[in-house]
């Protein structure tokens, strides 16, 4: 196989230069930089989002924007921050990683790589569009219910279904490609359960990605169809069922929120065991942990939906579905903790980053867990007590688990070390303003603060107040995070090949930066 | 696998990537085939309230020992200028006892419409006990501009009816379906 390799890739050996290296290249190492920068890029437009709607709701009444375009900016928000910001980043770094991790000398599928990268400004280009358009932006918000989204959405929203089609595109081909790379390219002696945990939750998403996003594609065209071409799937006066789009929608929604966090996961099961200085602990539990999470992922969605009038079976059932996912997600933070008891632990940035995705993941988890619940789901329903939740598990679960994997590999990448001391006051400014972002929002929530409203009772004034204040700090972190990874990447301080005294595994085998094409004849694995 | 020196690695990436799109497109169908599958489990066990098509009265017997309230409820969707209201807002009826309401619809708009009803039974597990024989919605109505109609609905409930129920909501809602069937009688 080895052979086979080196023919294959002799002839190109040196780098390609300009923008067509970009536009044409198959490298995975230049896709997965693209990957990262375009979810950077992505990350700073969903923030401005973000940055209209705290500035809206910085005091109750109607100051800077009209209801409408506060709605648009709440769908916007969750549309280019989950389907542009959050998964392109974890596919950037399963490209950059993933074949130096096990061993291959890239992906499986290199062209196809490309193109699965390149649908996507494409995508989104459709999508921001719809913000100049006569009726304006899709305002349904990111759920994007029927009928609102179907009789009652803006012209628009036939971008937004073709925008979503690409992106779905875009997903299934990054996550076929996964999977044929780990099924197909590890080194020798590279078996499935050598394999880094950042691989194997990778691997995991990649399955989760392949069933969920067609059933999103479908539900698109069903409304697509809907809206022009006569259909009733939503439409009562047809025949249809509104709430069948609310169950299309959440087999492909819950399932994708294990999309986004399943990333994290690995990301945590690799740098906390290098902070640590001993081997991940239960690594096979984290294996099966991570498949029962993926599995019991498509028999809970009826959990976003409690409201709707279920009968009581179905309620107790997804209930119950729901806590169960608590089990595998313990026995995760379990393994966390006692891969750091009794190490030799040091607090360098990715490592705070890990500490601070467990701690305050498990606290999005517990809000999770009330939510859960179908008695007290009925007053959560639609508060800022879900917004909390889901921001809770979404900036310092994914957002963090992506932020901690970036300083952990940068040195990796670059060549370079970045700047440990700017890193860390990032870091401590970030936790200080994530919490103050989104922890009152619990107390709004349980209040009874709506969500997806641009004005608000007296009562929540403070609360908002001072989400509104974090968030604008929260916002100018992000200013010394891309500080940082700038001054990194024209770094003056060489990092070693091994980067961090306790890393283990192939990536820390090759030199920082690591080489264009790398691991061309496959490394021996014990 | 890698394990095992594979003669040629790009035609089994291949093979493995054709498998994996098949599974994206059998999931496409999948999404589809939730439309049906969701009509079938809804008809199976009433969850979402619809009402089965016409029923056929064979008095067998009358429960006179359990009387059930039964309301009736209509309004008209938006964009429907139809004044739509049942004559009889709420009645008790023994189980497999027949009875026959009235509801009223006039056209306030100056053109005609064909309305079409949509029953939703609450709580939905009644519906699998809400027998109509006769009913306005198995059928649209057009009517012209000012119009008024006196609309009869026929309907018994099960005696198998569960003891937890107590009370059944029927609620119509007229819709607006001028514009489809323009076009239907347009194809024509």
């Amino acid at each position: 196989m080895s052979a086979v390799i080196e023919e294959h890739h002799d002839h190109h050996d040196h780098k390609p230069t300009g923008l067509t290296r970009w536009l044409f290249t198959t490298n995975h190492k230049d896709i997965g930089t693209l990957y990262l920068w375009f979810s950077f890029a992505m990350f700073v437009i969903g923030g401005l989002f973000a940055m209209v709607i705290r500035l809206e709701l910085f005091q109750p009444g109607l100051q800077f924007v009209e209801p409408e375009f506060f709605n648009q900016m709440t769908t916007l928000h969750g549309l280019v921050m989950v389907f542009g910001a959050v998964m392109p980043a974890t596919v950037g770094l399963a490209n950059w990683m993933i074949p130096i991790m096990i061993g291959a000398p890239d992906m499986a599928l290199p062209r196809m790589n490309n193109w699965s990268f390149w649908i996507l400004p494409f995508a989104f280009t459709l999508l921001l569009s719809s913000l100049f358009m006569e009726g304006g932006a899709p305002n349904f918000g990111w759920t994007f219910y029927a009928p609102l989204s179907t009789t009652f959405g803006p012209p628009s929203t036939d971008f937004f279904i073709f925008g979503v089609h690409l992106m779905g595109i875009s997903s299934i081909m990054g996550s076929i490609n996964v999977i044929v790379t780990v099924f197909n390219m590890r080194a020798p002696g590279m078996t499935l359960m050598k394999m880094p945990m950042f691989v194997w939750t990778w691997l995991i998403t990649a399955f989760l990605l392949i069933m969920v996003m067609p059933v999103l594609a479908g539900a698109v065209t069903m409304m697509l169809t809907d809206r022009h071409f006569g259909t009733s799937f939503f439409d009562a006066a047809g025949g249809g069922d509104p709430v069948m789009f609310q169950h299309i929608f959440w087999f492909f929604g819950h399932p994708e929120v294990y999309i986004m966090i399943l990333p994290a996961f690995g990301i945590a099961s690799q740098i906390i065991p290098t902070f640590s200085r001993k081997p991940l602990f239960g690594y096979a539990s984290m294996v099966y942990a991570t498949a029962a999470i993926a599995l019991l992922s498509f028999v809970v969605w009826a959990h976003h939906m409690f409201t709707v009038g279920m009968p009581l079976a179905g309620e107790l059932f997804f209930m119950f579905a729901t806590l169960l996912i608590a089990v595998p997600t313990g026995v995760k933070v379990f393994n966390w903790v006692a891969t750091m008891w009794k190490g030799s632990i040091t607090f360098e940035t990715p490592m705070l980053y890990a500490l601070a995705f467990v701690i305050l993941f498990t606290i999005g988890g517990f809000s999770g867990v009330m939510l859960a619940m179908t008695p007290v789901d009925f007053q959560y329903h639609d508060t800022y007590f879900v917004v909390a939740h889901f921001h809770y598990v979404l900036f310092p679960g994914a957002i963090f688990g992506t932020m901690a994997a970036v300083y952990y590999w940068l040195p990796k990448w670059t060549g370079n070390l970045y700047n440990e001391r700017w890193a860390k006051i990032q870091f401590w400014l970030q936790i200080f303003f994530v919490n103050l972002t989104f922890f009152p929002m619990h107390f709004s929530g349980l209040a009874g603060m709506p969500r997806r409203i641009p004005d608000y009772n007296l009562a929540f004034a403070d609360f908002n107040m001072i989400s509104s204040i974090g968030a604008f700090g929260l916002a100018l972190t992000q200013i010394i995070f891309i500080a940082v990874v700038i001054g990194c990447i024209r770094g003056k301080r060489k990092a070693t090949a091994q980067v961090w005294e306790g890393a283990q595994g192939l990536e820390w085998t090759l030199p920082s930066p690591a080489p264009y094409h790398s691991f061309t004849t496959p490394p021996k694995v014990d | 696998m890698s394990d095992m020196p594979t003669p040629n690695p790009d035609q089994a990436n291949r093979k493995l990537a054709l498998k994996l799109v098949v599974v994206a497109v059998v999931m496409v169908g999948f999404g589809f085939a939730l439309v049906p599958l969701y009509d079938v489990f809804c008809d199976i066990t009433g969850l979402n309230g619809k009402t089965r098509g016409q029923a056929l009265y064979t008095a067998k017997t009358v429960d006179k020992e359990r009387s059930i309230k039964v309301e009736f409820m209509a309004e008209s969707a938006r964009g429907m200028p139809w004044v739509f209201e049942p004559v009889v807002r709420s009645m008790r009826v023994h189980p497999g006892e027949q009875y026959e309401v009235t509801f009223l619809v006039r056209n306030k708009a100056n053109e005609a419409i064909t309305g079409q009803a949509i029953p939703s039974v609450s709580p939905g597990e009644a519906s699998l006990y809400f027998n109509k024989t006769e009913c306005f919605c198995f059928e649209q109505q057009l009517l012209a501009a000012g119009e008024t109609l006196e609309m009869p609905m026929r309907f018994f409930v099960d005696t198998q009816i569960p003891e937890s129920v107590h009370t059944i909501t029927l609620s119509y809602r007229m819709f607006n379906i001028s514009e489809q069937t323009d076009a239907s009688v347009a194809k024509q």
